[in-house]
């Protein structure tokens, strides 16, 4: 009998699967593009959160004498701005406001976009077409030009580049989700969940949203870099941070004026945005390609 | 045919009527009283209510949103506060040039992207894959703003070949003298269309030839040249509409471009806009420039009904 049990234990064991996620993780892993993209955003993640406590000169600190020095001076390797501030530790905490802007309004705009598309997949008729149809106004927009419209509407500032940017990203979360609901909704369990009597609240948080999330999660990540590249644009055009605060748009459009005296410092913090937007499209389509169970 | 257009027409109807609310609304989400910047600072209340009558602002919101499409169907789309102009004047003069430029840039983006994306998708997983594929990765992931900043950098500044900023002097035409300011700012324009355009057709085709009536099109002895006729032509409708779109973001988008190169679109319009708080003005641009693309997207809809007549039937 005992052995048997312990038979049993060990099948269970062995048997043990790692489940879809670990095996999404693992593949994702094996990647070397994904990896070193991961590696490069961590570094500059971590460079930002901890930038107070390297060492590095005070980035609000300028000196009329030292103005626009070229990449490679003595004491200032990556030169220094405008007004004699020490690049390399501007780059470094410009992460600071430069990641979060571009993180942030893709991360609320998926919490909105995903409890509207469950609510419009799940629920459909008219509370569909009322969430749909609102949808498909933002749609009549070009995503940039709506942006900077809300903003410049509202008047530029941090708070409103974030709240006009969510709301640029929004719809095609909310379109994606939904779809993806409405393929879930007529499948099998959820018709056994709904005769065993579960409310429609509980269906759509235990049943739906475990089976839709991953997909929206993807396709958001895609959005990332769009949303690092437009919330960079619009502090670039004086929307969105205020000097002198560091930030890599706003310090390309006030580095603008420098391209005739210190061209290559001026493109710098282009270099930056490049770097974050072209990693994290490299990582979303990593884990695209990881989650295809087809690979 | 005909059916189908008037079918999509009158789906398009409360679109545009919502876009429009859209851009009305934009004025009532602007912070601080909407006559701030017309009346002088020390004005009586009496010059206030005076004006808030002239200008409407007394009426409930309904009547006023009826009131400005009212208008705006006749082609007026109120005054600029800044200049003192006729908004829909400013922008049939900026449009123009956001026009010539978002043209000269797709022709550039769609050819380089069509071009790009056949060759990866019939070379799948060759080198010339990898780099088609590289490449339009680092198109889509850059920020156009700044590679226009480093394309004037290096043909501006350093060489001294091109202008950087400008359209040349006096009115548009196509000489040399006018041209040269193009060059820059369409090629910057041309990167994230001809990355995404790339990316798409590179997909589609790579489908289209893992299909069975390819097997059968070879089978049959047709020569590569034949099966890529075929091919194409499968192609073709959804190319047609990412294209479309792209054309129209190109059209939204150009506000950071003409910033960086002071082209005189619309973009540079809607740049001194905000600055200004001209608020008709931003109104008046956003809505033109958002008719546009919802007329693009219609025409995107014929062209593919035009092109495969199984969208017709669905």
């Amino acid at each position: 009998m005992s052995v048997l049990a312990d038979d049993l234990i060990d099948l269970a064991a062995t048997r043990k699967s790692r489940g879809y996620w670990g095996n999404v993780g693992r593949r994702l892993l094996r990647d070397p593009v994904s990896m070193i993209c991961a590696a490069i955003l961590l570094l500059i993640a971590l460079a930002a959160v901890f930038a107070p406590y390297l060492g590095l000169a005070d980035p609000y600190l300028g000196s009329m004498i030292r103005r626009l020095r070229p990449i490679g001076t003595a004491g200032y390797p990556l030169g220094t701005d405008e007004l004699g501030r020490d690049m390399l530790t501007r780059l470094v905490h410009g992460g600071r406001l430069s990641l979060l802007i571009g993180l942030l309004p893709v991360v609320f705009a998926f919490f909105i976009g995903t409890t509207l598309g469950i609510i419009a997949g799940y629920l459909g008729g008219v509370v569909n077409q009322l969430i749909m149809r609102t949808v498909d106004v933002f749609y009549a927009f070009p995503s940039v030009l709506l942006a900077i419209a809300i903003s410049g509407a509202l008047g530029g500032g941090l708070l409103n580049s974030l709240l006009s940017l969510t709301i640029v990203f929004i719809p095609p979360i909310v379109r994606v989700a939904e779809s993806v609901t409405t393929g879930v909704r007529s499948l099998d369990f959820v018709d056994a969940a709904r005769a065993s009597g579960a409310g429609a609240l509980t269906i759509m948080r235990v049943h739906i949203l475990g089976n839709v999330l991953g997909p929206i999660f993807v396709y958001a990540t895609s959005l990332i870099s769009v949303c690092m590249i437009l919330a960079a644009g619009l502090s670039f055009l004086g929307l969105g941070t205020k000097p002198p605060e560091p930030e890599w748009g706003l310090m390309l459009n006030t580095l603008r004026t420098a391209i005739y005296v210190n061209p290559w410092v001026a493109a710098l913090p282009g270099v930056m945005i490049f770097t974050v937007s072209i990693c994290f499209n490299l990582l979303s389509d990593g884990m695209r390609s990881a989650m295809d169970v087809r690979n | 045919m005909l059916a189908f257009i008037l079918k999509r027409l009158l789906l398009v109807l409360p679109v545009v009527l919502a876009v429009s609310l859209v851009c009305f609304l934009l004025v009532y989400i602007a912070p601080g009283d909407p006559l701030i910047s017309v009346l002088p600072p020390d004005a009586s209340a009496e010059l206030a209510e005076q004006m808030r009558r002239a200008y409407g602002f007394d009426r409930p919101l309904p009547v006023q949103f009826g009131i400005w499409l009212w208008k705006a169907l006749h082609g007026d789309l109120g005054t600029s506060i800044a200049t003192g102009r006729a908004v829909a004047d400013e922008v049939a003069r900026a449009v123009g040039n956001t026009l010539r430029l978002a043209a000269v840039a797709s022709v550039l983006g769609f050819s380089f992207g069509l071009l790009f994306g056949f060759l990866a998708g019939y070379f799948r997983d060759t080198w010339v894959d990898r780099l088609v594929t590289t490449i339009s990765i680092a198109g889509v992931s850059t920020p156009h703003y700044w590679l226009g900043m480093v394309l004037v950098i290096i043909f501006s500044v350093q060489l001294g070949w091109l202008p950087a900023v400008g359209a040349g002097p006096g009115g548009w035409a196509w000489d040399w003298e006018h041209l040269q300011f193009l060059i820059l700012p369409a090629i910057t324009m041309s990167v994230i269309p001809m990355g995404i355009v790339t990316r798409t057709v590179r997909a589609l085709v790579g489908d289209i030839l893992s299909q069975e009536f390819v097997l059968a099109l070879r089978a049959k002895g047709l020569g590569e040249g034949r099966v890529f006729a075929h091919v194409a032509k499968n192609a073709t409708p959804t190319a047609v509409a990412v294209m479309g779109l792209q054309l129209g973001y190109l059209l939204g988008g150009s506000i950071l471009i003409e910033t960086v190169f002071s082209w005189p679109g619309t973009g540079f319009l809607l740049n001194a806009a905000i600055f200004q708080r001209d608020l008709p003005l931003l109104q008046g641009t956003i809505l033109v420039l958002a008719l546009f693309f919802v007329f693009l997207n219609l025409m995107v809809d014929v062209l593919q009904a035009a092109i495969d007549p199984r969208i017709k039937r669905s």
